[in-house]
């Protein structure tokens, strides 16, 4: 199916998934505000104890949930070994059940990766990997803080295809300070001709809390959004030509390479999620764990889900996150009653005549995906009253 | 209840910072209406903004018991003033009230402009006035200069000028006394039918109308049958009483005293300032002469940013007047705005009091538009029409010429800032008359300058270039005709009528430029490009094109994140609510005021 059809995010609703964190890091990226541990911190270097936390962590979620989708993401997933992986994997399809067909996938920096790594991962199961390749211009990866070189990047590209990975995403990163035009576009031909199945890129953005959060208050450049959207659409344009589709904002595949994990999150589905800072969704209720590894690590081991809160949505905002969220999809969303009373509303018309979104075959779609956010808000501007 | 002998009514007059609300807590600490532990800065400031602005802006009343060194007890009614010269029209009220008045001036900065004109304003109305030098404990203070200057200025001696230090209570005793020796004690019959001044009245939530009243003649007591004169208002005097400054009730206020009364009126039509009270049963033939309605200056559009609320800004209103017969205000329809009001201010300050009031007392989100003077058109026809709106202004093709209100201005300054002054003042297109020195170090300038020059900044503007020395006062003078044009502001190729400003011709260019580039600084970015113009008639004068917007996204969003994201998306929207729709454009509140503060 294309990565793009309505049809495929539609049977993305009732897929399931699991997340597996692993907080580990060579170092701090100063742009990153997930929940990491870099190796100089406190528990950093202990990644065995965490494995079996993970795995103890399992033991506390109700079985079976067979899995359609499995992701390790991080962090640094590639911090563990390819035995621990394939233990926290063996021990996941022995408790929840992974169906047969499922993806598999994993996060990976360039400079973990080996070619007899890359087969160890295949014989554990891992069918994807996704790769933190961010920029193929030295200068702005050593900016970004990112220990691998251009070379490792795509080396490691080659080396999954050999080892037969099904699919090899790259990630980009847009908007350094120091990134030019020209760097990025050197960035985006070389990314492509490895020829992914799957590309991401993101905009760089400022998370409070961050080393980049800190240098820009102290007055360093803030990334801009007009040379952000400008970086946008030179990557658009060469996905593209070079066949891949986009399906959603900052994601595009050739036919059969869209990400199911990442599909089944947008589209409401189920899934469980383990390790530190890790969000679930399971049987309407979103549920988030502790941040800090000591805390989740004690609270496992102590035989307690390491749950720092949960949220139990209501229909209304159920619908509406379904709506939102959906908007991000290429495929566009179904309006339902929130949607509808949207397209009815002032704010709705008024990005309808802008042309910043559309209907196609009864789906609203985002015609101008960089104004998401904007549309989001105006839908949250919809009260359970208009419906 | 005092003899009218015994009686002194008084008011302190002042400019902004020479110590008046301090001189008022001093002379209530030395009466003992208050004592040393309950004493805070300002008691008779009431109001949170008074408090927060270090202003006075509603007159107030306190009784004060005095034993004077002759043995003798007198009862004080001080009467609080404001300083601005926004609110002389409270300042004249209030000495409608009074015998006599303290004026005080800084004896590190001597007499200022506003001092002057209502020290004038208080003799002219018959009332003695006792100069007053404060502050002679500052290290700065030149209290022989400051005596000898307000002794030039009134026409006395310096030996009459009394020295105070309002800060540790100095001279106190000695202005005390003088309050007792030198004011007049109240005439008026106590035998003749009631006539009552209502001089201040404000709204209570719970009691209704209260109002401040000094007894001219007769007496009133609880439960009289009253009648409000101009209104031909009969009620029953529910309560009477007297603030020491807390409030006390009372039985009966006689001749020459001043309290307030409560007659259960929630009307808030009914009771207005000026009137004058007289018992039913024996009415007074001869009603007090009443105030002069206040001329309000400046006038500014107040819309709700919330459609819904026209009424409830409407109710607002009613209620504020009360407070402040000087709001006058009808209702306008703007294109872009929707429905609201057009309000006539005594000046910035004012207009900056009320919309404040209006936002923090009566929880309204208000938009303001920028305030303008008013202009009569004189049309082809030989008609005559006022323009207290830009979008009054009749076509070019019906007008044969535009009047505009000229003032008479009194600027003090220190000598070395006379050149300065002048060119401020040129700029603004004002003409000289005469010029006086008060002392070979400050001298008093007399100018007629168009009001609409005054408005905006022309006293920030005048403070900083004098370091903070020359101070302004200024009184309406007539109408004169002027080279004036309309110039409008166009978003998105639509005039928005909420921006249109009358200047003059010299200036408009300037005026336009400036006025665009600070509308695309402050209209965020829209779906599209917005071009902003400045346009006299149909002739564009300036143009700059606010950008449309084009990335307003987050770039990643994954499982976990679905949470947080829609909670950051709610906190924007939050902040985004202060917005008005104008046609396709979104316009930020301040944009509408943007005229106040150009950079030309």
């Amino acid at each position: 199916m294309n990565p793009d059809s309505p049809a495929l995010a539609e049977k993305a609703t009732s897929w399931r998934s699991v997340y597996v964190h692993v907080p580990f890091c060579a170092r701090r990226c100063p742009y990153c505000d997930f929940a990491v541990v870099a190796a100089d911190e406190p528990g950093g270097g202990d990644t065995e104890r965490y494995v079996d936390a993970l795995i103890a962590e399992m033991e506390l979620e109700a079985a079976p949930f067979v899995a359609d989708a499995v992701n390790f993401g991080g962090g640094t997933p590639t911090r563990f070994s390819a035995a621990q992986l394939q233990r926290v994997v063996s021990v996941m399809n022995a408790r929840f059940g992974i169906a047969g067909d499922a993806e598999i996938s994993i996060e990976a920096n360039p400079e973990d990766w080996s070619s007899s790594y890359a087969e160890e991962l295949r014989a554990a199961g891992f069918n994807r990997v996704s790769f933190g390749a961010q920029s193929f211009d030295t200068d702005v990866l050593h900016e970004l803080g990112r220990r691998h070189t251009p070379e490792q990047g795509a080396q490691a590209v080659v080396d999954a295809r050999t080892a037969g990975f099904s699919t090899v995403n790259i990630d980009l990163i847009y908007g350094a300070a120091i990134e030019s035009d020209r760097s990025w576009r050197t960035t985006v031909h070389r990314a492509i001709a490895l020829e992914p199945d799957h590309l991401s890129a993101y905009a760089l953005t400022v998370e409070g809390g961050t080393a980049l959060s800190r240098s820009v208050l102290a007055g360093a450049p803030a990334p801009d959004p007009d040379t952000q959207a400008d970086r946008y659409e030179c990557l658009a344009d060469a996905a593209r030509a070079a066949g891949l589709v986009r399906y959603e904002i900052s994601n595009w595949s050739t036919s059969g390479h869209a990400c199911r994990y990442n599909l089944s999150t947008w589209m409401m589905g189920e899934f469980l999620a383990f390790g530190t800072g890790a969000h679930d969704h399971r049987n309407g209720a979103r549920s988030r764990n502790v941040r800090r590894l000591d805390a989740y690590l004690e609270r496992v081991e102590r035989g307690e889900r390491p749950r720092s809160g949960s949220e139990h949505l209501g229909e209304f905002e159920r619908e509406r996150e379904r709506f939102m969220v959906g908007l991000r999809l290429a495929a566009g969303v179904e309006p339902g009653v929130i949607g509808s009373a949207f397209l009815a509303s002032a704010d709705g018309r008024r990005l309808l005549d802008a042309g910043v979104i559309g209907l196609s075959d009864g789906r609203v779609v985002v015609d101008k995906p960089l104004l998401t956010d904007l549309v989001a808000r105006s839908v949250l501007s919809v009260s359970p009253g208009d419906c | 209840m005092a003899a009218p002998s015994r009686i002194r009514n008084f008011s302190i007059i002042a400019h902004i910072d020479h110590g008046k609300s301090t001189l008022a807590d001093r002379l209530l600490e030395r009466t003992g209406a208050i004592s040393e532990r309950d004493m805070r800065a300002q008691v008779l400031d009431e109001m949170d903004l008074e408090r927060e602005r270090g202003i006075t802006i509603k007159a107030n009343a306190v009784r004060l018991d005095y034993v004077a060194d002759s043995g003798d007890a007198y009862q004080m009614n001080l009467i609080d003033t404001p300083g601005h010269v926004d609110f002389s029209y409270e300042v004249s009220r209030s000495l409608e009230a009074c015998e006599g008045a303290v004026l005080v001036v800084d004896a590190s900065q001597g007499v200022e402009a506003q001092t002057l004109a209502n020290a004038y304003l208080a003799i002219e109305g018959g009332l003695e006035v006792i100069p007053v030098v404060n502050k002679i404990d500052l290290p700065a203070a030149d209290p022989d200069r400051a005596a000898e200057e307000l002794a030039g200025v009134l026409g006395g001696t310096a030996d009459e000028v009394i020295r105070v230090s309002a800060k540790t209570g100095e001279g106190i005793d000695d202005l005390l006394e003088a309050i007792v020796e030198r004011l007049p004690a109240p005439e008026g019959d106590e035998h003749a039918p009631l006539r009552a001044l209502v001089f201040d009245s404000f709204y209570d939530t719970y009691r209704g109308v209260v109002s401040h009243v000094r007894i001219v003649d007769g007496s009133m007591s609880k439960m009289d049958g009253v009648r409000f004169m101009a209104t031909g208002l009969d009620v029953d005097a529910d309560e009477l009483g007297i603030r020491r400054p807390a409030t006390e009730a009372i039985d009966r206020l006689s001749t020459g005293e001043v309290g307030y009364l409560i007659t259960g009126v929630k009307e808030i039509d009914l009771i207005r300032v000026g009137d004058t009270v007289t018992h039913t049963d024996r009415p007074t033939t001869e009603a007090l002469p009443g105030y002069q309605e206040p001329k309000p200056m400046v006038f500014s559009g107040l819309f709700p940013t919330d459609g819904d609320e026209f009424e409830r800004l409407r109710e607002a209103l009613d209620k504020l007047r009360l407070n402040d017969s000087s709001l006058v205000y009808r209702a306008e329809t703007s294109r872009a705005l929707g429905f609201g009001f057009r309000v006539g201010f005594l000046g910035l300050l004012h207009m900056e009091i009320v919309r404040e009031r209006l936002e923090r007392e009566y929880g309204l989100d208000l938009v303001t538009t920028a305030p303008s003077v008013a202009y009569r058109a004189n049309l082809v026809t030989g008609e005559q029409v006022p323009v207290r709106s830009p979008q009054d202004l009749p076509d070019a093709a019906a007008l044969s010429s535009i009047e505009e209100p000229y003032v008479k201005v009194m600027i003090i300054t220190p000598s070395d800032y006379i050149g300065t002054v002048m060119e401020l003042v040129q700029q603004r297109r004002g003409e000289m008359g005469e010029m006086t020195y008060l002392s070979p170090e400050r001298a008093e300038l007399h100018y007629q300058m168009p009001l609409a020059e005054i408005v905006f900044d022309f006293f920030d503007q005048l403070k900083s270039r004098t370091r903070g020395y020359a101070s302004l006062d200024y009184e309406p003078d007539d109408y004169r005709i002027s080279d004036l044009v309309r110039v409008n502001i166009l978003l998105n190729g639509v005039p928005v009528d909420a921006f249109s400003t009358i200047v003059h011709k010299e200036k408009a260019y300037t005026y336009g430029k400036a006025m665009v580039s600070r509308l695309r600084e402050l209209i965020p970015r829209q779906l599209f490009d917005v071009p902003v113009q400045a346009a006299i008639g149909s002739r564009i004068i300036s143009r700059e094109t606010i950008k449309a917007q084009r990335k307003d996204v987050t770039a990643k969003c994954y499982g976990g994140d679905i949470t947080r994201k829609r909670k950051l998306l709610e906190r924007q929207k939050e902040g985004k609510r202060r917005m008005k729709m104008v046609g396709q454009v979104e316009v930020p509140q301040e944009a509408f005021v943007a005229a106040l503060k150009l950079d030309m």
